[in-house]
């Protein structure tokens, strides 16, 4: 055991907080709003020109070019964390698909996609589940059948994340009908102003379209977009899996949400009394500290595996159950503290935090649902991580 | 022993169900949500037919004069269909101005808004003071204002009066339950028409209507995660032959079934003006805001990503569930409540 860094590292961490302290300025606000705002673009570049972003990608792509440091990706992301400053950008293509692609792309595609998308300027959406493929992503029947050197897509994606702004989708289809199920699909990405595309969106609980339902009537897409290889769109879509169930559970952001509510819970008083005075709202918020105190100690084991070239084993596993769980019962106290207030929702005199804790009570379930439901990631846990049987199948459909 | 609703209580409630069935159908709710007053009044009209205005009050003052279980039956139907009504105001209004206002409110002449959120909880500096026979200040989240005529309000002394709602300046705040309207309700030295002190009983109930307004949303959370389960296929069967999903649906109900027999018990208590009735209520209020919000995020779950959208409207329910949680005090506030109603608290 050894919890301090190296002095190397120390430095690293001093010269982070410095060029952060120094250029806050340039930071965009809240006021900055949208996905391709000058203010947003702007701040990303400066990032990855100073190595706060898009870290290890390589220079020829657009990237800072760093070797992977994984103790350096965490003393970056902390100090996003400690100076309150707007983090790199994230998302579907930057979080996911650049990854993906940096695994299994061809070159002209890393060359095409990367820079742009990195730098906020190309949108990506994730075309996965379907009405009748959720859970069962496998079952998914968006059909893709061969035109030369081109594939004619029909069929429809619901719940897609940011499609009413992405440039681009990168989508699962099924490309051979007669393969098993999770052998007939390909993993292929293509413009969102392609002919034959129509989005709608879905209103949430939250009062937002957050997301879309995509219609594809005889889309007409270049083979070229195919990533991998034809119908080996599973294995493609797991790597991308893994990498979307770790932005879900991150414990540095769970830890940030914990401060705004201490902060919430010094300041707030109910009938004269300050709430972090109440013993039980405030045993409540000890608990959850623990929790949050473990995933983060859970994350620092997760790094260690990773250094080691070890797997994180259950460590790794159980990151989006806890962590999505954890971030809804810190809405839920947050809520329960502010008591009457608390369900406040608009614009007004009394309401707290813009309305946050109430968005996040909401959005925060959603995740528990997204990216793999709480009950699968549980069947994950058991299955993958306790080596228990999977459930009997029922006969072939 | 018989522990179970009388014919009149079984027939109340399904007379109800079908108006409401009728004319709260989610349709009409979500119209009424974004503000649609012309579909709000044909709901209210149905539920004023129905005569919801005169059930509290007895019947030498022209009412119905049924009790708390009745009430608890009414508000439960009224949850199940999210549906807005002035009848929680109306019901805590008669009992708690029994002999002042009675022929008023059962000939709907008065119609009742309830601004009693600070006789739990004083936040942003409310408070109304009774000051040489006139009330001043502010009260927060007041209900059912719209149309009132007469506002039932808390002194920070623990008297509760009787305003004319045209003493009051009124104020919109807007919770995540768009099913019902909250107001701020200003009064500078408006005057009381009338003034009580009430006993426990009566926050008792306005408490117990609250967790029975909660028990109705849940029940209908349940029953539409039942519903989805059967039909929603996933790996070629459905959901609900995943042990995860019937587990989820059973934990709902094993909770549900036993906190609607509470309310009964509490209920009837009130009713039969048991010692315990105060105190029973109140641990009503508390443990359907606990059950409550377990089911809503339970039921939300097993619907998966259908449960997040607007689609099948179930957020209508979370969030009246969240919203019920919070009203009229919390758990934590109703749990002590009940400790020193019993002579825990010494
Ligand atoms: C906020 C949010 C954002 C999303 N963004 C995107 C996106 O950008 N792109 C995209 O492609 N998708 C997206 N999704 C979709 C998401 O991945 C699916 O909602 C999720 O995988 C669940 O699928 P489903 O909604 O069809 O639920 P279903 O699969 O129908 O599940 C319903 C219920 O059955 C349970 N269940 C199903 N199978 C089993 C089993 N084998 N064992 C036990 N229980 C089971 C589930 O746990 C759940 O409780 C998003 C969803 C949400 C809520």
């Amino acid at each position: 055991m050894k919890l301090t860094l190296d002095p190397q590292y120390e430095a690293f961490r001093a010269e982070v907080s410095q060029t952060l302290a120094k250029n806050a300025h340039l930071a965009p606000t809240a006021d900055d709003k949208g996905y391709k705002n000058p203010k947003r673009l702007a701040w990303q570049k400066f990032l990855i020109e100073n190595g706060l972003a898009a870290r290890t990608i390589p220079k020829e792509y657009g990237g800072y070019g760093a070797e992977p440091d994984i103790l350096k990706a965490r003393i970056i992301a902390e100090e996003f964390a400690r100076s309150g400053l707007p983090g790199p950008m994230a998302g579907q293509g930057i979080s996911m698909f650049v990854p993906t692609l940096l695994e299994l792309g061809t070159e002209a595609q890393k060359q095409a996609y990367i820079r742009p998308t990195i730098h906020g300027e190309m949108i990506w959406c994730q075309g996965y589940s379907e009405p009748g493929a959720g859970s069962d992503l496998a079952a998914l029947r968006t059909s893709a059948v061969e035109d030369g050197d081109h594939y004619i897509i029909n069929g429809s994606k619901i719940w897609t994340s940011t499609a009413k702004q992405a440039d681009m989708i990168f989508c699962l289809v099924r490309t051979d009908p007669n393969a098993k199920k999770h052998e007939g699909i390909t993993y292929i990405t293509f413009p969102m102003s392609t002919p034959g595309i129509e989005v709608r969106p879905l209103v949430d609980m939250t009062g937002t379209a957050n997301f879309n339902e995509v219609f594809f009537t005889d889309v007409r897409v270049p083979k070229s977009g195919v990533i991998f290889a034809p119908n080996k769109g599973w294995q493609v879509a797991n790597a991308t899996l893994t990498h979307e169930r770790g932005m879900l559970g991150d414990p540095n952001a769970t830890k940030a949400r914990l401060l705004e509510l201490i902060a919430l819970m010094k300041t707030e008083t109910v009938n004269g009394e300050r709430l972090i005075d109440n013993p039980m709202l405030r045993d409540r918020l000890m608990k959850l500290q623990a929790e949050v105190y473990a995933m983060q100690a859970n994350g620092l084991r997760i790094t260690t595996s990773r250094l080691q070239g070890q797997p994180a084993g259950l460590a790794g596993l159980v990151v989006k159950l806890q962590g999505c769980d954890l971030n809804h019962e810190i809405a839920r106290l947050a809520i329960d503290a502010l008591g009457e207030l608390g369900i406040l929702y608009e614009e007004g005199e009394h309401l707290r935090s813009g309305g946050t804790w109430q968005w996040r009570y909401m959005y925060d379930l959603g995740l528990i649902i997204g990216g793999g439901t709480a009950q699968i990631q549980k069947n994950i846990i058991a299955e993958r991580g306790l080596d228990m049987p999977r459930e009997p199948k029922l006969a072939k459909a | 022993m018989e522990f179970a609703l009388s014919e009149d209580q079984r027939m109340l409630q399904d007379s109800l169900k079908g108006v409401l069935n009728e004319t709260a159908s989610l349709d009409r709710i979500r119209k009424i949500a974004v503000g649609d007053a012309g579909e709000a009044a044909i709901l209210d009209g149905a539920l004023t037919e129905f005569g919801l205005a005169a059930l509290m009050v007895p019947e030498a003052a022209g009412g119905l004069g049924l009790g708390a279980l009745d009430a608890c039956l009414v508000q439960e139907a009224l949850g199940y269909n999210v549906a807005p009504s002035r009848f929680l105001a109306t019901a805590v209004a008669a009992k708690a101005l029994a002999g002042k206002a009675d022929l008023l409110i059962a000939s709907g002449e008065a119609k009742f808004a309830l601004a009693l959120t600070e006789v739990s909880s004083r936040r942003d500096g409310a408070g109304v003071e009774l000051k040489g026979g006139k009330l001043s200040g502010k009260s927060l989240l007041a209900q059912s204002v719209d149309g009132a005529t007469h506002i039932l309000v808390a002194d920070t002394a623990g008297a509760w009066h009787s305003v004319s709602a045209m003493d009051a300046g009124v104020t919109v705040m807007q919770t995540i339950d768009r099913t019902r309207t909250f107001h701020e309700v200003t009064l500078d030295g408006a005057e009381p028409l009338a003034s009580v002190t009430p006993a426990a009983e009566v926050l008792a109930l306005a408490r117990l209507l609250v967790a029975a307004d909660t028990l109705g949303a849940a029940q209908a959370m349940i029953d539409k995660a039942v519903a989805y389960a059967k039909e929603r296929q996933q790996f070629g069967r459905v959901i609900g032959s995943f042990q995860a999903v019937k587990h989820m649906c059973a934990e709902m109900a094993a909770k549900l079934e036993p906190a609607r027999a509470l309310i009964w018990h509490a209920a009837h208590a009130l009713d039969i003006a048991d010692e315990e009735g105060p105190m029973m209520a109140n641990l009503a209020k508390a443990h359907l805001a606990e059950v409550g919000t377990f089911v809503a995020r339970t039921a939300t779950e097993v619907h998966g990503g259908m449960g997040f959208t607007d689609l099948v409207g179930l957020h209508y329910w979370y969030k009246r569930i969240g919203v019920n949680r919070q009203l009229l005090g919390s758990p934590e506030q109703a749990r002590q409540a009940a400790a020193e109603l019993q002579g825990l608290v010494v």
